[in-house]
């Protein structure tokens, strides 16, 4: 067992893990934080990502081991903080959602998207969204949630 | 009766604030979504809580010779390891028959097999331990020996002298086999002008639901009771099997089905695995926890749709189509599904081919056949894509031997809006279709005109674009005729129970599920229209036995049009309930009175009389001071089934415009477009992302999907590295426009809207391909049309 400690949403934590533990299973099992899923544990489908030092990262991809002193948010503490309330408010009133279950990956990319490409064509959310995996929208909606945000924060910060 | 009118409900869609049927109302669900905040089956924790997993067959056919556990037994954190014989002690197997697929013939199936394996990634051996990872430690410490077995994996020798029978107690690999005829085949297409055939195949493919299926199983020896957490489409049907299976009363089972990942008809069927994990629960008398990892999903998640149909259509000089012949091949596994069986998809394909069309010549065979490869069974709009990539090929073959514009083709042949009801020439009966306003629409939203100018103008330069349609109709709202008739414990009806509590606010518990596709929202508008409730005030249960009505939860596009009418008429009921309480307490006749935004009001003037929190007060706490024998129940439920129509047929049309590149076979969807028929709408806003949703589902299937097999039953496509799924980039942008044929079996008018994007998409695409590849004298029918099939078929490999 590993000793680690790190910030998880602002908060400090310090817990042994086994080597082999994964961050995705991290924050579900040990941490309680069930909002990131697992979806393929293999890093395709996205529905684990969550930030790490400022960027997302696939979950099922990281041994929580290699993250003392890490800092980690996931879609509790984005939510919590208000950063991205416009995005999901977006996504509720476009029905951006289906099942939900690859949503918290898909709203924790598109905060990579809203953070650091503010220009983004439609191209280029599609092809930025390319790594989370949805079954049930087909893209559009969700597409079209982030490129109003984009927009909505364009005009706002033109004023 | 179908139109929602003032006059009939005392409500119109446009005229109150709390008139919601028709309007984008956004999901009250969502929210939770987008915070992270919803409740799956895997963030389920229960006290003393087990985790299983399984080592599954490596062979596609092998004779289980020992297993050896002692290893596994030894592994820290294991706890105990099942065999079959184990779980036997338990549970009964199971035979998936229904009784009207007549000749039909499936092998028994335990939950974990006795003797064989048969087929790879079959589960086999089951280890329980305090965490999954150590479950996994188990297994791998197990060592069973195998003696290996042929394997029949090719259908098309299914049947022939020298397969391996798979049962042989059944005698043969025939599962089931229909034909069914209308008019003189032969005769038609001996006097036909034209007849032109092709060889379609149609891959097997699967659901990939991004939540794996979940389950959660818990026997308590106190009460004997069996509790259930599942990710499941059918609640009420899965109670039944537990309870016959594991010999319990189905009042003893409780299944709690909170949110759902995704289920498009993976998470309807009884797989053998979650069957385990209930009897090893209630072995154990404690919770056992299952959740498939991927590997899993891809080996033993139910596929779909492996076809291969020989196909022809006969034509007269004028253009008028006069008849189809249909020869469809299927191979569905070891083992039909239960309870809905895996010869269903073959008979929609016999059921379906044609379907919206005049024509009065039909001959179309379906052969059901066993094979040892991961079972099949009911997908996303069942047999649908299928049929139309048979039907709607060949209709753009026939138009190209004419040499007619497959639009005017269409026109000459699609049923007559003015036609219904019609029996078609397979016994499908329509009550009513919108295929020419259809087609009208989507040429209003196609700008056919200026696409072909395009496509003129970039094969010029070299560049081959394509534009495809297809027609369909789709199967919603079924009957009983669909499994009940069969046998098969699957309610076809469906309950609602709508409340008001004392602050004034709704309730409603209904027994059709959600699985994102917004069945909660649906109900809460249909509650807070028809009792007269801001949308915000009604509350939604599903998902839970013991406290829904009985139903049969969420398949067959059935939700809204079965689940949303109980609605209706439970909160219809509930507020002519409202009005009487209410007219006792103002001295006003009831019918003088109305109930909007949870006010009940003067109906004439609109005034306000009274609230329903105020309403709600006195007859919950001062009933003292209502009159003596004055009915109080502000609780209704109503049950609703179809009784006219087995079946409610939708229809609808699908455009596709597509660039294929010729240099390297690659096909890029660049737009495309749906106009769906699915009765009442009752919110666009759902409505059109479930039909593009379908609609990339589809086009998945027609251009990626692929469960690959090798000659031996090894499957090959395991990740979502090898079995390609659309993402966003790859996808276009889809129109979906609407037009509205109520079905009249209904106050609501509703049929299903959740499968019509898949049962379109793949033809449209495959004939917007082919009309690229025309001026090149190639044409492909075999899908996932890929690279290497296109680059074949242009002759450059």
């Amino acid at each position: 067992m590993i000793p680690i400690t790190l910030t998880v949403n602002g908060e400090r934590v310090t817990r042994h893990v086994e080597p082999r533990r994964h961050l995705i299973d991290f924050l579900r099992l040990d941490l309680g934080l069930t909002g990131s899923h697992a979806g393929c544990e293999h890093g395709v489908c996205g529905a684990c990502t969550v930030r790490v030092d400022g960027e997302i990262v696939r979950g099922c991809l990281v041994l929580a081991a290699s993250l003392d002193g890490a800092e980690v948010t996931t879609i509790e503490g984005l939510s919590d903080s208000g950063e991205v309330a416009d995005l999901q408010a977006e996504f509720v009133a476009r029905n951006a959602a289906q099942c939900g279950f690859c949503t918290p990956g898909m709203v924790m990319t598109a905060a990579d998207i809203l953070r650091h490409h503010p220009q983004a064509s439609r191209a280029e959310i599609r092809e930025h969204l390319s790594g989370n995996y949805c079954r049930c929208t087909g893209y559009q909606a969700i597409v079209d949630a982030v490129e109003a945000t984009l927009a909505q924060r364009r005009q706002e910060a033109g004023r | 009766m179908n139109e929602i009118t003032p006059a009939s409900i005392g409500l119109s869609r446009e005229d109150l604030p709390n008139s919601y049927i028709g309007r984008s109302v956004p999901r009250p669900n969502v929210p939770k979504l987008v915070q992270g905040r919803a409740t799956y089956t895997d963030d389920v924790v229960l006290p003393r809580m087990l985790h299983a997993a399984f080592l599954r067959s490596p062979h596609a056919h092998a004779r289980i010779l020992s297993i050896e556990t002692a290893a596994a037994l030894a592994t820290p954190g294991v706890v105990r390891v099942f065999t079959g014989r184990d779980i036997a002690e338990v549970c009964d197997p199971w035979v998936a028959v229904l009784d009207h697929l007549k000749g039909m013939k499936s092998a028994p199936q335990h939950p974990l097999p006795l003797e064989r394996a048969t087929w790879q990634g079959e589960p086999v051996v089951a280890v329980v331990a305090e965490s999954r990872a150590a479950a996994e430690d188990g297994v791998a410490a197990l060592r069973v020996e195998w003696e290996p077995l042929p394997a029949q994996t090719d259908m098309e020798t299914a049947l022939a002298p020298g397969a391996v029978v798979i049962h042989p107690e059944l005698g043969d690999n025939l599962v089931f086999t229909r034909t069914a005829t209308a008019g003189d085949v032969e005769a038609a297409f001996a006097a036909a002008h034209k007849v032109v055939e092709a060889t379609f195949v149609t891959a097997r493919h699967t659901g990939v639901t991004l939540e794996p299926r979940s389950i959660i199983a818990d026997y308590n020896r106190a009460d004997g009771t069996l509790t259930v957490h599942q990710s499941t489409q059918a609640p009420h049907m899965m109670q039944g099997v537990f309870a016959k299976h594991l010999r319990l009363r189905e009042s003893d089972v409780r299944v709690i089905c909170k949110d759902v990942g995704g289920s498009f008809g993976i998470k309807v069927h009884v797989y053998p695995d979650e069957v385990a994990v209930a009897a090893m629960a209630r072995i154990m008398g404690r919770p056992v926890k299952f959740v498939a990892d991927r590997f899993e999903s891809f080996t033993s998640d139910i596929h779909a749709r492996d076809h291969r149909i020989k196909a022809r259509i006969a034509v007269d000089a004028q253009g008028k189509i006069l008849g189809f012949d249909v020869d469809d091949l299927t191979g569905i596994g070891p083992y039909s599904v239960y309870p809905r069986t895996s010869a269903i998809e073959g008979n929609q394909v016999v059921n379906l081919c044609g379907g919206p069309y005049d024509f009065v010549n039909y001959r179309c065979t379906t052969t059901v056949v066993l094979q040892n490869k991961a079972p099949t069974c009911q997908y996303r709009a069942v047999g649908h894509p299928i049929a139309t990539a048979v039907t709607e090929g060949l209709v753009d073959m026939a138009a190209e031997a004419l040499g007619m514009d497959p639009i005017a083709f269409r026109r000459i042949n699609l049923i007559r809006d003015d036609a219904y009801p019609r029996t078609s020439p397979s016994g499908m009966r329509f009550e009513g279709l919108s295929h020419h306003a259809s087609l009208d629409k989507l040429l209003e939203m196609v700008p056919v005109e200026k696409i072909r100018a395009d496509q003129a103008a970039q094969r010029a330069r070299g560049v081959y674009r394509g534009l495809g349609f297809a027609s369909f109709i789709e199967l919603t709202n079924p009957s009983p005729f669909m499994y009940g008739i069969g046998g098969a414990r699957i309610s076809a009806q469906d309950g609602a129970t709508v409340r008001m509590d004392p602050d004034g606010s709704i309730t409603i518990a209904s027994g059709v599920t959600e699985q994102g596709q917004g069945t909660e929202a649906i109900l809460a508008q249909i509650a807070a229209h028809g009792v007269g409730v801001p949308v915000e005030r009604v509350k939604v249960i599903t998902g839970d036995t013991q406290n829904t009505p009985y139903g049969g939860g969420t398949w067959a596009c059935r939700g809204a049009g079965i689940g949303g009418e109980a609605a209706l008429q439970s909160a219809l009921a509930l507020r002519a309930q409202i009005l009487e309480v209410a007219g006792a307490m103002l001295q006003a006749k009831p019918e003088t009175l109305d109930v909007v935004m949870g006010e009940v009001v003067d109906r004439a003037s609109g005034t306000p009389r009274l609230s329903l929190a105020e309403l709600g007060r006195i007859v919950y706490f001062r009933g003292d001071t209502l009159p003596r024998d004055l009915p109080r129940e502000l609780v209704q439920t109503r049950h609703f089934i179809t009784k006219e129509y087995p079946f409610a047929f939708t229809n609808g049309i699908q455009a596709c415009w597509a660039e294929v590149d010729v240099e390297t076979g690659m096909v890029k969807v660049l737009e495309h477009w749906c106009v769906e028929d699915c009765g009442r709408v009752i919110n666009p806003l759902l409505v059109d992302e479930q039909v593009r949703g379908g609609i990339v589902q589809g086009l998945g299937g027609a251009l990626y999907e692929h469960c690959v097999y090798d000659a031996e039953g090894n499957l090959l496509t395991t990740t979502l590295a090898d079995y390609l799924v659309p993402m966003s980039a790859e996808m276009p942008d889809i129109h979906v426009g609407h037009v509205e044929t109520p079905t009249r079996e209904s106050l609501l008018g509703a049929k299903g809207a959740g499968e019509a994007g898949t049962a379109g998409a793949p033809a449209a695409l495959m004939n917007a391909i082919n009309d690229a590849l025309r001026p090149l004298g190639a044409r492909v029918t075999e899908q996932p049309f890929t690279p290497a099939r296109i680059l074949k078929a242009l002759g450059r490999i």
